[in-house]
């Protein structure tokens, strides 16, 4: 059995979508493939052949060397004890930091979003907050909390915790009061409001900021390293870069890439799940800042 | 014996906005009318005349400033029990499935999920969707979202049911669909009904009792009674004398209105 009309309905959403982007023309998978398979060898291919020439490998490094540095890692370890261990601590930090932060900033914005009178006693503290360069804050971190791990988790907290709190502010603001009066006359309390209603209508604001709040939990993570720590893959990085040892920066950063895509990868598994009510078409986006 | 109080009350309704600009607005002046158990009774008026307001005052959503509104002969403070309202507005959830939308009301008030469901599923089948249990509401068409609301509002067993032009925005052969489906469900519930439309075909087909509300600020104009038997069937009674009759009388006293509302219209868009 089929509907009588499948097409006709709009998006019940609008909120968190970008405005949709014009259909893009489809293109055959495998070619698309190839080509991005040509263009990567073409890059690195061009990398090689350049240090091998003209480009100083001391400061550009070059793919063979990076190679080998991430094989070097990775079979006999590095020079803080094996890289298992140093991703790890980083991925640790990052998790913990999003936990937290996000959980914050999901509990604290729906909170706002919901209450006119706080959010207006508010609003200007969270301008303020919002303006201070967060990132700075984890050399401040580092004096309260010392070199060991919670400091790199704070700064981790307050990075996603304004990534997230935004969109939840936003999401629990924007609930369509039709909603919440329907729900209401079908008898529920205020309490119910909030699960049935107010939580999944923010759902897809929440989720779009997860996203972001990842990888902001990452850098958070990575740059409280870099600004003192006795492990992970920030510390990784600031010694590389100590040693003039630029193969050894590229290395770390394609291993945060990697870890981060992981991430994003499984993210998007969650949010298919939560949103499966969704018209397929949609693409949620999220503006955030450091 | 003393006679039941009617279902549904307003005395002296006077509800006023404050707009944006700070000048209060009037949306409804000395507003009376009455409602009886088991009564159908549709309002018209004018576009923006104040009939939404109406029904959210007696629906406990919104305060109603001056003047009395009683349901069951008690004073409107929240919601009152028993009390179904189907919004002009689309107000099915889309993240829950057709089953799911329809069980709200009950799991709200407490129903086990089961039972819930169990009832639910009655409801789905009563308003010709089943098979559709599993659906999110945007993978139906508009009709079968109306559907929904509306078994949504019926499982709850309203004796109070409000609806705000609920078929407004559906094509005509689905509109007297959903008029059949409406009275076939209603008959015997002995709800009281108070359904506004701006279709005059519509409001006079369904109803016991047609009233008519002036342009903006809304008050009662004309109270129009409909003695047309009943079972009715949408499209055949339209084509009678009666019917017709009715048609006429409630169309002379609103059109006077309409185009009222229409000069104001034209005033201010010059
Ligand atoms: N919440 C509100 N705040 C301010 N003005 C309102 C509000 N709701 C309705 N109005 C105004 O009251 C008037 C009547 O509205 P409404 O009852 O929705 O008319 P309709 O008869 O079309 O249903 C309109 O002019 C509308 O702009
Ligand atoms: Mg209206």
């Amino acid at each position: 059995m089929q509907p009588e009309a499948v097409a006709a309905a709009p998006p019940p959403v609008e909120d968190a979508q970008a405005s949709a982007p014009a259909r893009r023309r489809r293109f055959p998978a495998p070619k698309i493939t190839v080509t991005r398979v040509l263009l990567v060898v073409l890059w690195l291919g061009s990398w090689e052949v350049a240090t091998a020439g003209w480009l100083d490998p001391f400061y550009y490094s070059r793919p063979s060397a990076i190679w080998g540095r991430l094989v070097d890692w990775f079979t006999k370890g590095t020079a803080f004890g094996s890289i298992w261990e140093q991703i790890g601590v980083t991925l640790e930090e990052a998790v913990l930091g999003f936990a937290a932060g996000s959980l914050a900033g999901i509990v604290l914005g729906v909170l706002l979003g919901r209450g006119r009178f706080i959010a207006e006693v508010c609003a200007p503290f969270i301008k303020a907050a919002n303006a201070i360069p967060r990132i700075v804050l984890a050399s401040l971190f580092v004096i309260w909390f010392g070199l060991g791990m919670s400091s790199k988790v704070a700064t981790a907290v307050v990075l996603v915790f304004f990534a997230v709190f935004f969109n939840a502010f936003q999401g629990a603001r924007e609930v369509d009061r039709t909603l919440v009066d329907n729900a209401r006359i079908l008898g529920a309390n205020p309490r119910q409001i909030l699960t049935s209603i107010v939580l999944p209508s923010a759902t897809s604001w929440i989720l779009a900021s997860l996203h972001v709040a990842f990888g902001f939990a990452l850098i958070g993570a990575i740059v409280g390293e870099y600004t003192g720590a006795d492990k992970g893959l920030g510390l990784l990085i600031n010694h590389a870069q100590g040693t003039f040892d630029a193969a050894g920066i590229y290395a770390g950063m394609i291993i945060i890439t990697v870890v981060a895509l992981l991430a994003e990868w499984l993210l998007t598994l969650l949010e298919r799940r939560l949103l499966a009510w969704r018209p397929p078409s949609s693409s949620a986006a999220a503006d955030a800042q450091i | 014996m003393a006679e039941s109080p009617p279902a549904i009350e307003l005395r002296g309704v006077t509800k006023r906005f404050r707009s944006r600009d700070g000048a209060a607005h009037t949306a409804t002046r000395d507003m009376s009318f009455t409602v009886r158990q088991g009564e159908f009774v549709s309002v018209v008026g004018p576009t923006g005349c104040g009939k939404s307001t109406s029904l959210s005052v007696i629906s406990g959503l919104a305060p109603a400033g001056e003047g009395e509104v009683l349901v069951h002969g008690r004073p409107v403070t929240g919601i009152p029990d028993r009390l179904g309202y189907m919004f002009q507005q689309d107000a099915v959830l889309p993240w829950r499935t057709v089953l799911d939308n329809v069980a709200a009301g009950p799991r709200y008030r407490g129903a086990p999920k089961r039972a819930a469901r169990e009832q639910a599923a009655d409801w789905v089948a009563r308003v010709g969707l089943a098979g559709f249990e599993r659906y999110y509401p945007h993978q139906l068409s508009g009709g079968m979202r109306k559907r929904v609301a509306l078994a949504q509002t019926l499982i709850n067993e309203p004796s109070i049911l409000l609806m705000d032009e609920p078929f407004g925005a559906l094509d005509v052969q689905t509109r007297e669909h959903m008029q059949d489906l409406l009275l076939e469900l209603w008959s015997g519930t002995r709800a009281a009904v108070v359904f506004v439309t701006h279709d005059l075909t519509e409001a006079i087909a369904l109803a016991d009792t047609v009233v008519v509300m002036t342009a903006a600020p809304a008050t009662v104009k004309d109270v129009v009674r409909v003695d047309l038997a009943r079972p009715r069937r949408v499209e055949e009674i339209r084509l009678e004398d009666a019917f017709l009759d009715v048609y006429r009388r409630v169309w002379d006293s609103l059109r006077e209105e309409v185009e009222i509302t229409r000069a104001r219209g034209a005033r201010r868009a010059a």
